[in-house]
Formats: structure tokens, C-alpha cells, sequence
């Protein structure tokens, strides 16, 4: 992979949290450049939402360094809860943090298969539907950097695909950067550019072929991972106890 | 015309549902119905120093809720104490402190019940410039933080990931709401204030769809409690705060119909 002379959008150097005297993630390193879709894994709890927050700026003591080089990011949060004494519409929620022409907001709904709830109550919306209005709220400033937490939960199992594939689309239209957090091992292994896979550290990344044959990988993903991977030798030095911390293996 | 203590009343209690309007949504969207109250009790403390100073009520009332506000925005990010009791903690310790510092003030004659339940007859002319200058500036305030407001209340991480710096609306919107309990204690009395920002609010949400709308309609609603409430008030010898929620109950009980009815005014 030719990253080189691509443009970077964020680059993280050995970042962590601290809380609670507990390491929510630590020594987290990536890059994300522009064009291309980095996607995390993990089990449960390993930290992929707490590394899509850092990347975003949103924690405030934060170990380690973080640099932002673009100011256009666009979030489609893992959850959002409305409450229903808040009454928001589908197009008063796609203005939430920009300012966007009608068409715009046409065009990016559209594009997301979610024109018809336009002005629908977000309160009302199905699980899969509010997905939807989600990613279109993202798309629809042209971001340069999305950042994505299992943004396709709740969605059928045909819309599933369409909007993956509408994912992989936009990240060559808009030539935007993506950090992509999916359980999706299918997608996450056919049509990104660079893998990390996350245990409350980095346990292994690198192109998806690559991480595919890791052992690391093989191990938290089971039989999953089965489906993607040829066997392939790997210096294992460590082991996980069941909160993540690593046990250094005895020989 | 302003020597008719009823219509600086009047005058003074729209300007006060004007603000209460727009500022009664975000309590209600934001879940800061108690977090209303506490500013209210430790208005309380704020009237008692104002008697020892012999500064305006409602300068004092709003330094001291301001203070509160501040403390407790800090208290929790520093403990693990859960909102409400830390809401509970603030509200009746402040509130202990200003009767304690009350009780030594026997040589002033005060009307307390006036400062509970609201005076109509105590409204002065300052307080009418207290009231609009302090109004007119929390809506402009307002207004300017709407954006970033309105998308941390929807959703904080949100606003912060795409650069809405919601702490700072967060920090102001606290000043704003120590500002309208200061500027409205003499209309609608400490203990009913919270009533004055939820209760036309509550009813705006039961007409509308949007955002805007809600925020317009609750404005609508103080206003006409203000109306209807201290002209009942003036017939029948009735409390003014109390009349002004009374009346504001009365058209939340209305717009439930409405909403039963399934019918928004605009579609």
C-alpha cells in the first residue's frame, strides 16, 4: 500500500485513557490518510469506540499525542438516544452542526436510501432507519475525515450491504479518509486499506490480508475468522486475561 | 403610565416569559428541571447577602447562582457523586446558609412570603430596566449559542468531534440560567420559577414538531399565563406567581387535549 504521498488527516502516537486506575486503551498509534478506510476490530470493550473518541478530540486528558490536520470531520456515534420531549426532525437534525442547501440535504439522504423520512420525527425512526439518517447527516458536509462506530447496526441484511458498498464509494468520491469500527469482518477484510486490530492495545494491524493470517487475530475472531484466513506462523509473546490487561505468556 | 404598579407588573412578567420561553425549552430538553430548583434556593442566599450589602436583589441573585452553577459544574467532573445528589447537596445547603444569615437579620422587616410566591406591588422602575436589558442580553446570548447548544444537547460527542466546542455553550447556558432566576425572583417568587421555565415549556412540546417551533410556542404560552395569570390576579386578590403558573397549568391541560386529539397545528 502506497501511502507516501497521500495526504495525512490525523496521526495518533502511542495515545491512551487513563481512568478510573484503569487503562481504557493504551499506546494506540495509527494514521489516517486521506482516500483511505482504516478499520478497527475487537471484542467487546477493547477500546474501538475509545480510539474513535480520540481521534475526534472529544476526551480532553488524553496520554500521548494526537494531531488533527483537517477541522472537517463528520461522527456517526455508535448510539444516539433522543429523548421525546425533544421534538427534532429528520431536516432539522441533518443542520445540526452545518449549514446545508435543501438539495444538499436531498442528495445526501437520497443517497443513503432515507429521502422518504425527511420530515419524520427522529424519535420515530426504526433502529436501521436512524442509521441511515446518520450516515447521511455525516456525508452530507463532504467531510474530509468520517469517522464511523458500527455505523450499519440495525440495518437489514440487504441495506446492510448497500450501505457498506456506499461507505467504500464515498470514501472515492469525497476522497475522504475513514476510520471505520464494524464487526463486519467481511466487509472490514474485502474493502479496507488497513486493519488494527484492538485488545485495549493493538494487538496486530496491517493490510487485511496480513492481519487475516495473524494469530492474534485468529484467536479473539474464532471461527470467524476462519472463513478469511490461511494458516500463518506468528511470534506470539503475550496472552489476554478476561479484562484485556495482557499476561505475559510463561515459556 | 409606569406609575400603575400593575403595569409595570405586566411589563415586567412579559419580559420575563419572554426569556423563560426559549430558556424553559433547554431545562426540559436538558433534564435540568432540579438543577432549576437549586439555582432557585440558593437565590435564597443571594437575597440575604443583597440585605446585609445593601446591594439589587437580583445583581446579588445572580452572582450567588452563578457561584453555585460554577461549583457544581466542577464538583461533577471531580467526584463520583451522581448529578441529583450533588443537585440535592448544593440546593439545601445554600438554602440552610441564607436562613441561618436571615435569622440574624431580625432588625430588617422583609417579606418573605413576597419573596416565595412573587410581589406584583414590589416591582420598581429599576427592576423594569433589570428585567429587559437583563432579558433583551440573555436572548442575544442565546441566540449566539444556539448552534452549539442545540447539537450538545442533542448529542454532546457529537458536537465536540465536529468542533461545536459544547463545553463553553455548556458553561454559558449555566450563567444564562443563573441569570433568568435572578432577573425573575420578585415576579414569580423563588419557589415557583422552575414552574415558570417547564410549564409553558411542557405544553410547547405538546403543540410542536420541531426544535424552533417548541421554542416559539412556549414563549406564546408565558406570555398569556403572564396575561391572564395577573389580571386574575388583580380581580381576585390572588399571589401573582402563583396565579401565573396556575394559568400556565391550565393551558398544558389544554394542549394535552390537543395531543390526544392527535392534531399539530402545523403539519
Amino acid at each position: 500500500m502506497n501511502t507516501q504521498k497521500k495526504e495525512i488527516l490525523v496521526k495518533i502516537k502511542n495515545a491512551g485513557i487513563f481512568k478510573n486506575n484503569k487503562w481504557l486503551v493504551k499506546d494506540v498509534s495509527l494514521e489516517i490518510y486521506k482516500g483511505n478506510i482504516v478499520s478497527l476490530i475487537g471484542p467487546n470493550g477493547s477500546g474501538k469506540t475509545t480510539t474513535a473518541k480520540i481521534v475526534l478530540g472529544i476526551y480532553q486528558d488524553i496520554h500521548g499525542s494526537v494531531q488533527r490536520f483537517t477541522k472537517k470531520i463528520s461522527y456517526v456515534p455508535q448510539k444516539i438516544l433522543i429523548d421525546w420531549s425533544l421534538p427534532i426532525r429528520v431536516i432539522d437534525f441533518m443542520v445540526l452542526t452545518q449549514k446545508l442547501e435543501n438539495n444538499e440535504i436531498e442528495e445526501a439522504l437520497k443517497l443513503t436510501g432515507a429521502e422518504h423520512l425527511k420530515n419524520n420525527s427522529l424519535t420515530k425512526l426504526s433502529g436501521g432507519e436512524l442509521q441511515r439518517v446518520l450516515l447521511a447527516r455525516a456525508i452530507a458536509k463532504k467531510p474530509d475525515l468520517l469517522v464511523l462506530d458500527e455505523p450499519v447496526q440495525g440495518v437489514d441484511f440487504s441495506g446492510e450491504a448497500a450501505l457498506y458498498e456506499l461507505i467504500k464509494k464515498i470514501s472515492e468520491s469525497l476522497k475522504c479518509g475513514i476510520l471505520l469500527i464494524s464487526h463486519d469482518l467481511h466487509m472490514v477484510m474485502s474493502s479496507t486499506d488497513f486493519v488494527i486490530c484492538l485488545n485495549g492495545h493493538i494487538c496486530c494491524s496491517g493490510t487485511p490480508i496480513s492481519v487475516a493470517q495473524n494469530k492474534e487475530y485468529q484467536k479473539l475472531f474464532g471461527d470467524h475468522a476462519s472463513q478469511v484466513l490461511s494458516l500463518y506462523k506468528h511470534n506470539h509473546d503475550h496472552d489476554h486475561s478476561t479484562d484485556g490487561s495482557i499476561k505475559k505468556k510463561i515459556n | 403610565m409606569l406609575d400603575d404598579f400593575f403595569v409595570r407588573a405586566l411589563i415586567a412578567g412579559l419580559g420575563v416569559a419572554l426569556v423563560t420561553g426559549p430558556l424553559g425549552c433547554f431545562v426540559i430538553w436538558r433534564r435540568l428541571s432540579f438543577f432549576g430548583d437549586t439555582l432557585a434556593h440558593a437565590a435564597l442566599l443571594g437575597v440575604t447577602i443583597s440585605l446585609v450589602v445593601n446591594m439589587n436583589i437580583s445583581l446579588a441573585v445572580f452572582i450567588v447562582s452563578s457561584v453555585v452553577a460554577l461549583i457544581l459544574l466542577r464538583l461533577k467532573k471531580t467526584t463520583n457523586l451522581t448529578g441529583d445528589a450533588l443537585l440535592g447537596l448544593l440546593a439545601h445547603s445554600s438554602l440552610a446558609l441564607g436562613l441561618v444569615v436571615l435569622g440574624f437579620l431580625s432588625f430588617i422587616r422583609f417579606d418573605i412570603m413576597g419573596l416565595l410566591f412573587g410581589d406584583i406591588l414590589s416591582v420598581t422602575k429599576i427592576d423594569l430596566i433589570v428585567i429587559w436589558v437583563g432579558g433583551l442580553a440573555i436572548i442575544l446570548i442565546l441566540k449566539l449559542i444556539w448552534k452549539p447548544l442545540f447539537a450538545s444537547t442533542v448529542n454532546y460527542d457529537l458536537a465536540a468531534a465536529e468542533g461545536m466546542n459544547p463545553e463553553k455553550a455548556d458553561i454559558i447556558f449555566t450563567i444564562l440560567m443563573a441569570a433568568i432566576i435572578a432577573i425573575s425572583i420578585k415576579m414569580v417568587g423563588l419557589l415557583l420559577i422552575t414552574g415558570m421555565l417547564i410549564v409553558p415549556a411542557a405544553m410547547a412540546r405538546n403543540l410542536s414538531n420541531g426544535p424552533l417551533q417548541m421554542v416559539f410556542f412556549s414563549i406564546i404560552g408565558g406570555l398569556l399565563s403572564v396575561l391572564i395569570g395577573l389580571f386574575t390576579s388583580l380581580k381576585i386578590n390572588s399571589p401573582s406567581g402563583p396565579s401565573i403558573i396556575s394559568v400556565a397549568l391550565i393551558l398544558f391541560i389544554l394542549s394535552l387535549i390537543v395531543t390526544k386529539k392527535n392534531y399539530k397545528i402545523f403539519k
